[in-house]
């Protein structure tokens, strides 16, 4: 029988469940901030930048459970990448990360790009 | 503990008792009611049969009811043949901001064909003023449609009053019961009606089945062409299955409405307590008593439904949400922005609709479930930051 797990891959529901690199970082070299509360995804991206590369990240996340994994694999992605390699990650490759998202929800995975290099 | 259902009012399982009614006329009584052989005719009967016990419940004539589809064809029928019927009487149709998308929409549609429909705004409660409606009136107005509970947050409209509006302006009265019959008594008499869409797998019937209530001597233009069924109003050879299905589904509720709505309307209270109590930054959508049995809605402040819809599912509990992230729009529920909620407490919304099913123990599940889910989110969410 299909239920609303199947909406999404056991990797979403994984970030989901256990979602990475939660929080804010004190005096960040960098803040995503994008999103509307009109469309129901907020997402606040911090990032730690050392030597012209991105040391640490966190995320906060107001939204559904595709925003939530994007954005946890996001700040997966990015650690340890020089800030040219991050910018070079986009939606595609952040849905790709998580084995897929629903169409109606790759728009999550936008939202992740767009904090991402909004924060850089 | 299984799988908790609290979803009822989305759809609700077909009581084993009206499968096993319905079952005979997939194979054995399997004949089509036009046919003039035993077969045909036991089928005729059997939905003759269903029909007058669908008129009993609403306090109808056996000819004032006609079988459909279900509850969204049923409001296309009341609204699209009212509108076409009595094009030459006016073109002013009166409905509410927080009608169903099957009459919303199918308002919009006739606005496309140059009806002019008026959405009238509701209260913080959710509740339409009559007065509202009288004020609304021209001399171009053919209908009024203003359902009787809401399916989302479950207020009950005071129906009687705006039909009794209706009737001394000599304007045609339609109310979607769809969430009300089988659930708490509908008279169309005492509501004073001229049409009713109801459903039968909101209340343990099966699917794909409803009926439209019209008044004898109301005007409106069929909803199907071809064959000769239902009094040439909705032509398609008839789904008997459904439609003893239905039957059946109605003598069941007849038997128990009132026990079964004293019964959830106390799991209701229990669990709109416990939830206010247990959760800080959370308020009830919706009218605390005009409100049907099995309804609770809240919203809750800086978490967004679908993510807690999803942490309930992994604890088993199946409820519903007014977010846009649940559904492929990406606009909140209209229902919930009419009562005045922001977008953000309209995506932080969550429906549990109760049933036959669900046992006390259920409602002390979501209890120590549901606050653990909300504190998890908020540590996550930027909107609580924000807001300190």
């Amino acid at each position: 029988m299909r239920d609303v797990w199947s909406l999404y891959s056991d990797k979403v529901m994984e970030h989901f469940k256990n979602p990475r690199n939660v929080g804010e970082i004190e005096n960040p070299d960098g803040v995503g901030h994008v999103g509307n509360p009109v469309c129901g995804d907020i997402m606040e991206l911090y990032i730690k930048v050392n030597d012209n590369t991105i040391t640490d990240a966190k995320f906060k996340t107001f939204g559904c459970g595709a925003a939530i994994a994007t954005s946890s694999m996001v700040t997966e992605m990015v650690k340890g990448k020089s800030i040219d390699d991050a910018l070079e990650i986009s939606n595609r490759a952040v849905a790709e990360a998580l084995d897929g998202l629903p169409p109606i929800k790759m728009h999550c995975s936008v939202l992740a790009e767009e904090a991402l290099k909004s924060a850089i | 503990m299984g799988r908790i259902y609290l979803d009822y009012a989305a759809t609700t399982p077909t009581h084993p008792e009206v499968v096993k009614t319905m079952l005979p006329y997939f194979t054995d009584a399997f004949g089509n009611p036009s046919s003039i052989y035993s077969y045909g005719q036991e089928a005729k009967g059997a939905i003759e049969e269903a029909r007058v016990k669908v008129a009993d419940l609403i306090g109808a004539r056996n000819e004032e009811i006609v079988f459909t589809s279900g509850g969204t064809e049923a409001d296309n029928f009341a609204l699209k043949g009212v509108a076409y019927a009595n094009e030459n009487r006016g073109n002013h149709i009166i409905t509410s901001s927080i009608e169903h998308h099957a009459v919303i929409e199918t308002c919009k549609f006739l606005e496309r064909s140059g009806f002019r429909v008026i959405y009238l705004p509701v209260d913080e409660y959710g509740l339409v003023d009559p007065d509202d409606v009288e004020k609304a009136i021209t001399d171009k107005t053919i209908l009024i449609s203003i359902m009787q509970a809401n399916n989302e947050m479950g207020t009950v409209q005071p129906i009687a009053e705006i039909g009794r509006i209706a009737k001394e302006a000599g304007i045609y009265f339609h109310t979607d019961a769809v969430q009300t019959v089988g659930h708490i008594p509908v008279d169309v008499n005492e509501l004073g009606v001229d049409l009713l869409s109801m459903s039968a797998h909101k209340f343990y019937g099966p699917n794909g089945v409803g009926a439209l209530y019209i008044r004898k001597g109301t005007k409106l233009t069929p909803f199907m062409h071809g064959g000769e069924q239902e009094r040439r109003r909705r032509a398609s050879t008839e789904n008997v299955p459904g439609i003893v299905g239905f039957g059946k589904a109605v003598e069941l509720t007849q038997q128990e409405m009132s026990r079964e709505a004293e019964r959830l309307t106390y799991l209701r209270d229990q669990l709109i307590k416990g939830l206010l109590e247990r959760i800080d930054h959370i308020r009830l959508n919706g009218h605390p008593l005009m409100r049907l049995p099995n309804n609770v809605n809240v919203s809750v402040d800086f978490v967004e439904g679908e993510s807690m819809l999803l942490n309930l599912d992994l604890e088993g509990i199946c409820a519903s949400t007014g977010s846009a992230c649940s559904s492929s729009s990406l606009e909140p529920s209209h229902v919930l922005l009419a009562l005045g909620l922001s977008p953000e407490q309209a995506h932080g919304s969550l429906r549990f609709s109760l049933g036959k099913w669900t046992a006390e123990e259920e409602i002390g599940r979501v209890l120590e479930v549901l606050p653990r889910i909300v504190a998890k989110l908020r540590a996550m969410s930027p909107l609580l930051k924000s807001h300190r």
